[in-house]
């Protein structure tokens, strides 16, 4: 296959302790380093070894936000990205918009595989991709542990609450990462100086001409109730005891 | 008024829990009236089942061959035609619902709102967002279908005995041959499936091989106990992908959560928050497992395992 587009999305890091601000207007993210959302750093991962299989020739890594992304995207290049793609914007997206900024970047580039992240862990939506597939029109491949291809098809096993599912797809398709994908590369320091030179294009949001569906509105944060906690028992007779005055045993 | 579908999950023969818990996220907002929508190869046993969930006015029961293996691009172009006249169309959001639901909402052309936790009117609701560090209040647009799906988690199953309706329906939709299902593989057991039990044991990396692990299952065989696991433990191969519990594995709320070897990371919590008592084992009482544990236990859960099996037995 020629093109593999990879979606990148600019994330509080997994390892923040995310909080909510004190007049629950949103959660902090003064001064909290961002990263690329795990996820998608699998689904770069995979593209770049379909690419080094010789199964694809070409990488290409897009992201949607403020000009900060471009941050992500030289990351996305010192893995091993070809080029990267920034639709600017300074508002906040619905997955429905996103999927349809993602949309008319296919009709630019035509890619013949789209992989992304099965979930942006900020917002926990997990509809992107499924979104794309159903406005393209093509395959989705949801939760992916594993992709081989076989000329115009891809199998996929999908991580599913039964086990492992495998389906066949015709390309082009959407197949969106899980965990257990891959494990992503470290960035070597080399790379990084290499993908400064690499071509990074900003689109601006307006030219793509994107209509927008009726956003869901957040009306308010909190912080989740939190859990007490417990007694501490020093041996099994006392978990023992403790779990029977629960009524538990 | 509210005119809710709801997207059955089911596996050809049994509707999955996640069915009735939708039913009873649904039946919380006030004057609704609830279909649920069951797509199979044969729907008129699963139609039955459906039927007898208290709550549930209607029952469509679309047979179709394309429909013997749940796909989302096979099944969406059929729900959007199923939602006309509707107000709301839930799926749940397990991996099924998740799959398909977000295509539903793009063929509509809404967005969705994932993993509804509480619902505050026919269009406000709450969600969990950043691996449940924070809950988000949500308003839908009032003139558009919402699409969303239910986080089990935070639903008891509606009841039985209800008897609704059941309306044979033949939708036509263009349905795509770009995708094929292939086959499932799953590891087949016994024991009380996890996202159901009441009682459920998990082990993390600390137990160190698949071979290990068996000391969960004979003490989770002892408590009637299902067996979960963290994504280490997954990771390593140790167990199979669908025991994994936490924020991009299983959201469980069982009576009672054994977590043994397992330091607490904030996405194995996630999974763990609605538990009704937690209890650690754990040989390092810093471990952030302790911060929300009920019930704690610092030692080598080699020893500790063991004891407690026997320790049950008498
Ligand atoms: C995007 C993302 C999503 C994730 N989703 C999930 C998820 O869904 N579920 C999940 O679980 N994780 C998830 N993780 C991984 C998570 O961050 C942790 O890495 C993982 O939960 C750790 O598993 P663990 O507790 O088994 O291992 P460790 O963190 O290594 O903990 C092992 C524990 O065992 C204890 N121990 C060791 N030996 C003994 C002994 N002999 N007796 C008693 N105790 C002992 C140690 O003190 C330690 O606390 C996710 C991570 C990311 C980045
Ligand atoms: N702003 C964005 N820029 C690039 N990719 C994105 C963006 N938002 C979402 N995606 C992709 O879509 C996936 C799912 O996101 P979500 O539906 O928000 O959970 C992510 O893992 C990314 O691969």
């Amino acid at each position: 296959m020629e093109k593999i587009l990879v979606g990148l999305k600019r994330v509080v890091d997994y390892n923040v302790r995310v909080r909510v601000k004190g007049d629950g207007s949103g959660v902090e993210t003064d001064g909290v380093k961002m990263s690329i959302n795990p996820f998608d750093e699998i689904a770069l991962e995979e593209a770049l070894r379909i690419r080094e299989r010789g199964e694809a020739s070409e990488v290409i890594v897009l992201s949607i936000g403020t000009s900060e992304s471009q941050q992500q995207l030289r990351t996305g290049l010192a893995m091993g990205a070809d080029r990267a793609i920034l639709v600017s914007t300074d508002d906040t997206l619905d997955p429905l918009t996103r999927a349809r900024i993602f949309q008319s970047v296919i009709e630019r580039e035509s890619p013949d595989l789209v992989l992304l992240g099965k979930q942006a862990i900020d917002e926990d939506n997990n509809q992107t991709g499924q979104m794309l597939a159903a406005i393209w029109g093509r395959p989705q491949a949801t939760f992916a542990s594993e992709v081989t291809f076989d000329g115009n098809t891809a199998k996929v096993t999908r991580e599913v609450d039964t086990g492992l599912e495998t389906i066949e797809i015709d390309l082009p398709a959407v197949v969106t990462a899980d965990l257990r994908l891959n494990e992503p590369r470290y960035v070597k320091l080399p790379d990084i100086m290499k993908a400064k030179k690499k071509p990074l294009d900003e689109i601006g949001l307006a030219e793509l001409g994107v209509e927008r569906p009726p956003a869901i509105k957040e009306s308010a944060f909190a912080p989740p109730a939190v859990r007490q906690k417990g007694i501490m028992v020093d041996d099994v007779p006392g978990l023992v005891s403790a779990l029977k005055d629960k009524g538990l045993l | 008024m509210s005119n809710i579908l709801i997207i059955a999950e089911h596996d050809c023969s049994t509707l999955n829990t996640s069915t009735a818990k939708s039913v009873s996220c649904a039946s919380q907002i006030d004057g609704a009236s609830i279909a649920v929508a069951v797509l199979a190869d044969d729907a008129s046993a699963l139609a039955g089942q459906a039927a007898a969930i208290q709550g549930v006015d209607k029952v469509l029961a679309i047979s179709h061959d394309a429909n013997a293996s749940p796909m989302a691009a096979i099944q969406a172009p059929q729900v959007a035609k199923l939602a006309e006249g509707h107000t709301h169309v839930f799926g749940p959001s397990t991996t099924f619902g998740k799959d398909l639901m977000p295509r539903v909402a793009a063929l509509l052309g809404v967005n969705q709102v994932s993993d509804i936790m509480t619902v505050n009117g026919s269009h406000a609701f709450e969600r969990p967002i950043y691996a449940g560090n924070a809950i988000v209040s949500v308003e839908a647009p009032t003139d558009a279908v919402v699409v969303a799906t239910v986080r089990t988690a935070s639903f008891k199953a509606a009841a039985d005995g209800g008897t609704a309706e059941i309306v044979e329906t033949t939708i036509d939709a263009e349905i795509p041959d770009h995708t094929r299902y292939v086959s499932l593989q799953s590891g087949q057991s016994d024991r009380p499936d996890l996202q159901t039990a009441g009682k459920v044991i998990s082990g993390g990396r600390a137990l160190a091989s698949s071979e290990n692990f068996d000391i969960i299952y004979t003490l989770a065989d002892k408590m009637g106990a299902a067996v979960g696991a963290s994504r280490a433990a997954v990771d390593a191969g140790y167990v199979p992908n669908e025991m994994q519990v936490g924020q991009t594995g299983k959201i469980i709320a069982p009576e009672l959560y054994i977590a043994i070897g397992i330091s607490g990371a904030i996405q194995h919590l996630t999974g763990i928050k609605d538990a009704g008592t937690i209890v650690a084992i754990n040989k390092d009482e810093e471990a952030p497992i302790f911060e929300v544990a009920d019930i704690g236990l610092v030692g080598d859960l080699f020893n500790i395992v063991p004891e407690l099996t026997q320790a049950l037995e008498s």
